[in-house]
């Protein structure tokens, strides 16, 4: 019998198999390699000042991060107070009452395409519809425009968490003569609560990364400044700012942000999943 | 019979509840606010779901008012115009939608082979105790901000890149006649390769998510059939499993386009931002993204900023197009796995 043959199959195999093999260890590799890079140079950054000083001026030395960490974290917080009521309401509306109705089909497919568009671009209509028209830039601005990334997180994530919970749950509520709101908040919403959190901690993930919608919104703010209607100093940008500087403090600083903001939105990614988890 | 009739008059009362029984007029009053309330929560959220709509209604109606100006006066030739002259205003987007199309391109054709690899490896090959956190890390590496990657690039790649990757590419490829020209110029580090490869790594857990959740569900009965007949796991995997889950495959792809296509920050880090057109892909170049991030902060009222809206607007559409496609791809093969279960 002809060997060949088996022999050239068995070869296309082996040579498939290492060939994915090497490519999940190259995925790997630059996930540690990042990892890696962010830790030696962003821990040399990392100090008393850095949490508790502004931002020097350029060519200066020492300074810290401090107004971008509490600008930073008071976008983030008040996005999250903002998207999650409106991402979780429509949530419900997409499961308990679209189902399928035209509204509700046409909702989820732009959501779908909302939670992959170019974060640039929801920059640029946060500035033509809020900078343009009050004419500075404003920490308020930017909660929106991470606002407009975060709702179609928590809309889907709450949509699919809803559908899991079975339908007897809501059959024995209605028989006891539960009006339909009643249901909804604190039969069923109250079921998926830790499902629900997981959306609302990976939107927060994903907003507390992005530069890109606080360019022409926030911007930035060399002093110390916690008034949102100022332009406002927030980790992405400074990152963005320092890290193209010619100035090596500037830059040293960069790392330390860049670790910072990493170590925190993976940090948020796991709780997520541990969240989720618990609940599966 | 005498049974019979309170029976029926059950029934009756049931089917006009509201009539049938006499309500007190608390209970009346109770039912009404309940009905009230219902309808008041009702269109709360469907007021919030249309939130969305409204949104997108929103950036594509403020997006063609701002870049009006630019269209009245370049006509539709501003995106086949390569001049970017911000001191005469003279505008075009071609050089910006080259750089967006030729990197994100160039990230599929790296992105593609190397996420059907990781899928094949995860679904096939993997232990069932390392599944997991591999999967995890995968997932990881899609949730770093794209600020990260662009400062990695920057910093840590491209210099090893312009030291080893661009010598090796030119004294290969770039010795081949014709494809050398891609090749060919100063090895510098960043430009429009280096940005693509960036993007490469950027764009590989989404669509290795999509397709390892896609193979994961071709019948196990498929597959088994296949080893019984003598198949090797790569004959499976490229004769059974990828014809069962193309369209899937195709829309995990295409999402992944649509990321690169709109990914900003780190584009912006590693392209270079010149405006020009160079046949290599070694030279610098820009992208719409890298375009808007690196001017809009400074542009004054007028063609400038019309047309850095009108470059928004086309990236928008395009990625909204390329999007919609890998949605209607993926919404398809669900639907066939539905009629089939």
């Amino acid at each position: 019998m002809d060997q060949s043959i088996y022999k050239s199959r068995k070869r296309a195999n082996t040579l498939g198999l290492i060939a994915s093999s090497f490519a999940m260890i190259l995925g790997m590799v630059v996930l540690l390699w990042i990892l890696f890079i962010l830790l030696t140079k962003g821990f040399a950054a990392l100090n008393v000042d850095f949490f508790t000083k502004s931002t020097p001026a350029a060519g200066s030395e020492g300074g810290g991060l401090a107004n971008a960490i509490v600008g930073s974290l008071l976008m983030v917080i008040s996005c999250t107070l903002i998207s999650t009521p409106i991402g979780v309401l429509a949530g419900i509306f997409l499961s308990e009452y679209g189902d399928r109705s035209k509204i509700a089909v046409i909702t989820r497919f732009v959501t779908d395409i909302m939670l992959s568009a170019p974060s640039i671009v929801i920059g640029l209509f946060v500035y033509a519809i809020i900078v343009a028209h009050i004419k500075h830039f404003s920490g308020w601005a930017g909660t929106v425009a991470l606002s407009l990334l975060a709702v179609p997180v928590i809309l889907k994530t709450t949509e699919n968490m809803l559908r899991l919970i079975p339908a007897t749950l809501r059959e024995a509520a209605y028989a006891l003569g539960t009006p339909k709101w009643k249901v909804s908040l604190s039969v069923i919403l109250r079921a998926a609560q830790s499902g629900v959190m997981t959306g609302v901690l990976l939107a927060v993930a994903r907003v507390s990364g992005e530069t890109a919608p606080l360019l022409f919104t926030a911007l930035n703010n060399q002093f110390f400044s916690a008034d949102m209607n100022k332009p406002m100093a927030n980790l992405p940008v400074v990152i963005y700012q320092f890290a193209l500087s010619p100035y090596t403090n500037w830059v040293n600083l960069a790392w330390g942000g860049a670790l910072l903001i990493t170590l925190t939105v993976l940090g948020l990614n796991i709780l997520a999943r541990v969240f989720f988890r618990e609940k599966s | 019979m005498l049974l019979a009739k309170p029976y029926g008059s059950i029934m009756l009362s049931t089917q006009n509840a509201h009539q049938g029984i006499t309500l007190t007029p608390e209970v009346a009053k109770k039912m009404k606010i309940q009905r009230l309330q219902d309808n008041l929560f009702h269109a709360t959220t469907l007021f919030f779901a249309s939130i969305v709509l409204i949104v997108l209604a929103g950036i594509l109606i403020s997006l063609m008012i701002n870049s009006w100006p630019a269209f009245k006066e370049f006509g539709p030739g501003f995106f086949f115009s390569d001049e970017w002259d911000i001191v005469n205003h003279k505008f075009g987007g071609l050089i910006a939608i080259y750089g967006t199309l030729v990197t994100a391109l160039l990230a599929l054709l790296i992105a593609v082979p190397l996420s059907f690899g990781i899928s094949v490896f995860l679904t096939e090959i993997c232990p069932g105790w390392l599944k997991r956190p591999l999967g995890t890390a995968v997932e990881l590496l899609a949730a770093v901000p794209s600020i990260i990657y662009g400062m990695f690039g920057l910093f840590v790649f491209a210099p090893i890149y312009s030291d080893y990757i661009q010598p090796a590419l030119s004294s290969t490829l770039g010795k081949i006649p014709g494809l050398g020209i891609l090749f060919s110029g100063p090895a510098n580090g960043i430009g429009l390769l280096c940005a693509a490869l960036i993007l490469a790594f950027m764009i590989i857990p989404f669509i290795t998510s999509v397709m390892r959740d896609v193979f994961e569900v071709v019948p196990p009965v498929l597959k088994e059939s296949a080893y019984g007949i003598g198949c090797t796991t790569w004959e499976v995997v490229t004769h059974i499993v990828l014809p069962y889950t193309k369209a899937g495959v195709v829309g995990g792809v295409m999402l992944g386009l649509g990321r690169a296509l709109g990914e900003t920050m780190a584009v912006t880090f590693v392209i270079g931002n010149a405006h020009r057109i160079t046949p290599s892909l070694f030279s610098a170049g820009s992208s719409i993204a890298s375009t808007l991030a690196n001017e809009f902060g400074e542009a004054e009222p007028g063609l400038h900023y019309a047309s850095l809206f009108a470059l928004g607007l086309a990236l928008f559409i395009i990625t909204f197009i390329v999007l919609a496609l890998a949605k209607w791809m993926l919404a398809n093969m669900e639907r066939k796995q539905g009629a089939k279960n």
